[in-house]
């Protein structure tokens, strides 16, 4: 390990230049949270893995109530399965456009982006409202509890991803494609996308086999 | 006067060579913790395998011991040795790795956990709770004639409630058993998790409501043992005890004809009421036990507002109950007990005539508290 | 039972939910619990008297400025020390408490606290010592060490390491209310379904550990990416992953650790809360619910925790052990790969909390030897710290005697760790009070004396000052001579069959192992007692035990090549690593230390973000425990606003100009140099 003398005199410092440093520091600095931001989506993952488990563990103790089968309306559920999909193809547009420095271009897309979760949001809304009117709510079985938790969690992230767009929006009219803001749209996309990931997982897991089973 | 019992034992166990030894060990061993005459009732038991437990946990100290205590010993040494005011211990400031050493150092503790896995990996098949025993004693191989005594135990805020199927009793916070006839003890619980445990005769299992664990043991010696709730359970917790009586089997019958002649009878009601909850309940005998209760206790339907678990989970089985399901679960009371379950598939799933045979054969499959 | 029945008849009364104040009313106060009354009388006039002298002496100001609203790591991480000290005197007192009860119940007395009072007691002593006391503690050495050792500035969020801390404090505040507003659980420190579902705990009591947990367990998450993000981006030049300081490396395990198991207690707690708030049946005995999984779900975080507490205090021995034998750490790289196999394993051994659930002998076998395997790694690191002793030149100074303790004391609670983790001998030993004296062992013998031990290692460098030795080691003797008093005792009632959270005993039998185990405890109170008194005697003898040279002990990481104590950016010049001993490297090749040709340094601002949100969250925890739900709703509401408002504050950083970076350097240069006359 150890290899004094072969070398010249070492350097203990660095000596930053102010204005190279200043370039330099917020490069690393966005990095790390771009890093950081992943990290943290991991984490919502295990979340999520966590709901998966409990739905794949419940989801068949139906306490003589109400199946997948006799609840599911595939038809709305695909509709807002290509809400979400058609949302994350609009956002990586957005994307495309922001790496033009086109600002009009990027916020008319995240706009569009918007409208496809609030279709998924409402289409989600509707099919809850649904099942509690016809009482299957969250406390008539352990399957219907891990269903309203595995989907209704995956909705409210969602909601937060769409305040979250509102937000950034504002903040885009206010300021425009900054330096921070390209950040935030950047890191708002990764969630976007997970979302859509997690999605596909509660689709097949819930929807599909639920209903072809 | 567990004290007093404890020392009844040691007498009797040490005429046995094989308990000596155990005895020799754990006095070796545990010198250090002996402060009173009193015994170790873990290290020292009655039952047979609570026993070979205990031997386990002597085996598994030993063997630790070789790696721990050089470590220990080379703590001190090492500590004493280098200290700063020797001067004359060798100082190799950058002295840093050692191949040998490092090879040493991991394969040494390996090689330990190598015969520690095997023996685990063998006394947890062998210690098996749930599997019938394979010997009474160490010198007494088992009779295939003898089946073991069935014991349904339950237990409830806060007592244990002890059903005989074979004698027809309950009681309340007292069990009995005979020596050396193997026993099987089918676990239950109508309220939250609880551990049933007699250290003297074998290791714990959980009761849990919905479900039954087993317990298979036996008894070598006759005696009056402690038995508790080991997990905690809420306020009467504390009290939550009773006294396992070893008895040989003439004793055992008298114990019996005790009990039926200061029973009365264990019916839903009855049970419905002893389920409430109580602390230091009573000791309390039953000289019969209705037919079925034991199936409602483990299915959760001592009441008859609620859908027996076995009937709700043979609906699940079967593709769930329906949207009618929601308003009337009561339609299911008693599929279980169905003799023609073609019928019973028409009624729940008319549609699913076709593969009636198919789902029949795979509702064999649901967990023990319902398949019985 | 009367008392009890009083408690229950208080909470009872209060279960009609007011549309305003929800549960809460006249009765809810316990304070027809005398012990509790006593207890509330001390705390007012304690808490009176220090809040009393902060506006006397007109601290509130300083304490908000340059404390509460802090972002930098070293104060982040003294707050975090400061809450785990005052934690563990609560967590002790419950200890104490316990202690004497049992050593009165097991006498024949009835004790001085009914079967309730009791089980809340034991509950809140496991909650508080884990979650307040002992994670407070790691993470505030990880938060102000790590960035040091890896020449770092600050850690990569700044902000979000402030509201960490908050959030953790908010917990601990929610925690502290329990005490005289209403009652805390009484389901133990896991809070077993169904145990802890409303069927059987319908008091405010689990509402209180829930958003407690819940909100504590979501700093913690937050903490850990920052940590992580923080270890693998902002390492000085030159320290590559295998140069970093072995406490840097416990660290980032321990973080990768937090981030990958606290998602499960979130969702774990989430799924109880929906039971108890919603009515849902994921862990009920009833419609499908259940109450297995909640016991797996739960120590599929609760094991790996147990590694994210002990594995940074390995870290703490790993730099303690060479400094005082003034030699490199022996097997550096194997103690860097025995770190990671240990974080990798700790994820493949949970179910060994529960062979007696009834698993298979398969799945029991299979989780018995895994449980073994761990030892390997740990008995390497052990053996590791031992062939740095051989050949070196050991300083017997206070760290130094608690990793000597720790060293013997360890492995005792190591072996019968592996003991308890054979299944058929945990069917006999589980449960019972040889498994508290086993996790005792492995956290007070581990866990405690490496905090002991890193708080005196690093507080010269957090203050400038040395701890007075005289009273550490009087701490040192009263905490070894107590732990061995206070938990051999219980090893042996384990073996004669004794359980564990027993408040009363039939008989007289085991009376005095509860006896001597009291007078372990009062041991280990005298150790706190004389760690405050050290604490005391040392800020009053400062000038004496100054160091002026930053580096007291001979240290061999970039912490100690900083003033003591650092600058607030920590390092004029980012430090340049060449090899693992980064500092001793530099000493010994005649480093000198920059006194010109500073530059602007760039550093993040201040924000009052963190603790407003913190604070407004333990309101809506508050409000969500008593169902008052409009304050929820309010206050949760700001919560987000508050927090939406911060994303719109782009001014976050700033320049410290060079000359106020000069003049903080000649300051320490003139103090070198006035040390060196």
């Amino acid at each position: 390990m150890s290899d004094t003398g072969a070398n010249p005199p070492k350097e203990f410092f660095v000596i930053e230049d102010p204005h190279h440093g200043d370039d330099h520091g917020e490069h690393h600095h966005e990095t790390g949270t771009m890093l950081g931001f992943w990290i943290y989506l991991m984490s919502d993952c295990l979340i999520f893995g966590i709901l998966f488990a409990t739905y794949a563990v419940l989801g068949q103790n139906y306490a003589a109530g109400p199946a997948p089968a006799d609840l599911f309306e595939i038809e709305k559920i695909l509709l807002a399965t290509f809400a979400l999909l058609f949302s994350s193809i609009t956002y990586g547009f957005a994307v495309l456009r922001m790496d033009m420095d086109d600002l009009r271009g990027t916020v008319l897309w995240l706009i569009v982006t918007g409208l496809f979760g609030a279709g998924f949001l409402y289409l989600e809304f509707q099919e809850f409202s649904h099942l509690w009117h016809i009482g299957a709510t969250p406390m008539a079985s352990a399957f219907l509890s891990s269903f309203f938790f595995l989907v209704g969690t995956h909705g409210l992230h969602v909601l937060g991803g769409s305040i979250w767009l509102i937000v950034l929006l504002m903040q885009l009219g206010q300021r425009g494609l900054t330096h921070e803001n390209k950040r935030r749209v950047m890191c708002l996309s990764l969630f976007w996308h997970f979302l859509d990931l997690i999605w596909i997982g509660v689709f097949s897991l819930v929807y599909l086999t639920g209903v072809l089973l | 006067m567990s004290c007093q019992l404890s020392k009844i034992s040691i007498q009797s166990r040490s005429k046995r060579r094989k308990n000596m030894k155990r005895a020799f060990l754990s006095t070796a061993l545990l010198s250090v913790f002996a402060l009173s005459g009193c015994d170790l009732v873990v290290l020292n038991p009655s039952g047979d395998v609570a026993a070979q437990q205990a031997d386990l946990i002597l085996y598994s100290t030993v063997l630790m011991l070789i790696i721990i205590l050089p470590v220990m010993a080379l703590t001190v040494f090492f500590a004493w040795k280098y200290r700063e005011s020797n001067k004359e211990a060798t100082y190799e400031p950058d002295w840093d790795h050692s191949t040998s050493l490092e090879i040493i150092i991991w394969s040494v503790p390996l090689a330990i956990i190598i015969c520690l896995a095997g023996l685990t990996y063998v006394a947890t098949h062998r210690l098996d709770p749930f599997e019938p025993l394979r010997r009474v004693s160490a010198a007494e191989a088992i009779d295939p004639q003898v089946e073991p005594m069935v014991i349904q135990v339950s237990a409830m805020d806060w007592k244990w409630l002890f059903i005989y199927p074979e004698q027809g009793i309950a009681t309340v916070n007292e069990v009995a058993a005979v020596v050396d006839r193997p026993i099987r003890f089918e676990i239950t619980s109508t309220t939250v998790m609880n551990s049933f445990f007699v250290p003297a005769l074998a290791g714990q299992i959980y009761a849990m409501s919905g479900m039954q664990t087993e317990l298979n043991a036996v008894i070598n010696k006759p005696g009056v043992y402690d038995g508790f709730s080991a997990n905690y359970s809420g306020e009467g917790f504390s009290q939550m005890r009773f006294k396992f009586h070893g008895k040989t089997q003439a004793d055992f019958d008298a114990w019996v004809a005790q009990v039926q002649a200061q029973g009365v009878e264990l019916d839903r009601e009855t049970l419905a009421q002893l389920d409430q909850p109580s602390i230091s309940h009573p000791i309390t005998y039953y000289d019969t036990v209705e037919d079925g209760l034991w199936d409602k206790i483990v299915n959760l339907c001592i009441d008859d507002n609620s859908l027996c678990l076995n009937d709700m989970m043979m609906v699940d089985a079967l593709g769930g109950g329906g949207l009618e399901g929601l308003w009337n679960r009561e339609m299911f009371r008693g599929l279980c007990s169905a003799d023609d379950p073609g019928a019973l598939m028409a009624m729940i799933r008319p549609e699913m005539r076709l593969r009636e045979n198919e789902i029949i054969t795979a509702m064999t499959l649901v967990p023990p508290a319902s398949a019985n | 039972m009367s008392l009890s029945n009083e408690a229950a008849d208080g909470i009872a009364r209060a279960t009609g939910v007011d549309p305003i104040f929800g549960k809460l009313s006249w009765g809810v106060f316990p304070f027809y619990e005398p012990i509790i009354l006593y207890t509330f009388i001390v705390v007012a006039i304690g808490g009176g008297a220090v809040v009393g002298a902060l506006t006397y002496f007109r601290l509130w100001g300083y304490l908000w400025k340059e404390w509460f609203t802090s972002i930098d790591h070293k104060k982040i991480g003294i707050m975090y020390m400061v809450l785990g000290l005052v934690m563990l005197l609560r967590g002790f007192a419950d200890a104490l408490m316990m202690r004497g009860h049992q050593a009165i119940a097991a006498s024949g007395g009835e004790g001085f606290l009914n079967a309730h009072h009791y089980d809340q007691i034991f509950t809140a002593h496991g909650v508080i010592m884990i979650f307040f006391v002992a994670m407070p503690f790691v993470t505030g050495f990880m938060n102000y060490v790590m960035p040091l050792q890896i020449g770092a500035r600050d850690v990569a969020f700044p902000f979000l390491n402030n509201l960490s801390f908050w959030l953790t404090v908010s917990g601990a505040v929610l925690i502290m209310m329990s005490l005289f507003i209403g009652e805390f659980s009484t389901a133990g420190w896991l809070a077993y379904a169904p145990f802890s579902g409303l069927d059987y705990s319908p008091s405010v009591g689990m509402d209180y550990y829930l958003w407690s947990l819940n909100i504590a367990g979501i700093g913690t998450t937050l903490s850990g990416i920052n940590l992580v993000v923080t270890i693998v981006k902002m390492r000085a030049p030159g320290m590559t992953l295998m140069k970093m300081p072995v406490f840097t490396w416990t660290a980032l395990c321990t973080n990768i650790l937090i981030v990958a198991t606290f998602p499960v207690l979130t969702a774990t707690l989430a799924l109880l809360t929906a039971d108890r708030y919603l009515g849902t049946h994921f862990f009920t005995n009833d419609l499908g619910g259940n109450p297995m999984m909640y016991v797996n779900l739960i120590w599929i975080w609760g094991h790996p925790e147990v590694y994210i507490l002990i594995l940074p205090i390995f870290g703490i021995f790993s730099e303690i052990v060479p400094t005082f034998t003034g030699k490199r750490l022996f097997g550096y790289t194997s103690m860097v790969y025995a770190t990671c196999v240990i974080m990798i394993l700790s994820y493949l051994v949970w179910l060994h909390h529960f062979f007696t659930m009834g698993a298979g002998a398969n799945v029991n076998a299979f989780f018995g030897i895994t449980t073994m395997v761990i030892s390997i790694p740990t008995g390497a690191k052990i053996f590791n710290w031992l062939f740095t002793m051989y050949k070196g030149r050991i300083r017997f100074e206070t760290p130094m005697l608690w990793v000597m303790g720790f060293m013997l004391t360890f492995v005792l609670g190591g072996m019968t760790g592996v003991l308890l983790a054979v299944p058929p001998a945990d069917y006999v030993l589980h449960n019972s009070l040889f498994l508290i004296a086993h996790f005792h062992n492995v956290i007070i013998g581990g866990v405690v004396f490496g905090i002991f031990a890193g708080i005196i290692y690093w507080w010269p460098k957090a203050f400038g000052f040395k701890l007075e030795p005289f009273w550490g080691k009087v701490s040192f003797w009263c905490w070894l001579i107590g732990f061995y008093l206070a938990f051999m005792p219980l090893y042996v009632l384990g073996l004669m069959g004794v359980t564990r959270r027993l408040s009363q005993f039939e008989d007289t039998f085991y009376s005095i192992y509860f006896v001597i185990a009291l007078f372990g405890a009062l041991f280990i109170a005298a150790g706190i007692g004389a760690f405050l008194v050290q604490i005391y005697v040392s800020i009053r003898r400062r000038d004496e035990l100054r160091d002026t040279t930053g580096d007291p002990w001979g240290g061999r990481t970039l912490e100690w090549s900083t003033s003591s104590p650092p600058p607030y950016y920590n390092f004029a010049f980012t430090p340049r690593v060449h090899e693992l001993d980064a500092f001793t490297q530099m000493k010994r090749e005649g480093f000198v230390r920059p006194t010109e040709g500073f530059v602007p340094i760039h550093m993040p601002r201040y924000t009052a973000t963190g603790v407003v949100m913190a604070g407004l969250l333990t309101v809506m925890g508050f409000a969500l425990v008593w169902h008052i739900w409009w304050l929820a709703a309010v206050s949760f509401a700001a919560t987000l606003v508050y927090g939406i408002g911060h994303t719109f504050n782009y001014d976050r950083d700033y320049y410290v100009p060079a000359d106020e970076v000069k003049d903080i350097e000649d300051q320490r240069t003139q103090a070198l140099a006035g040390a060196a006359e």
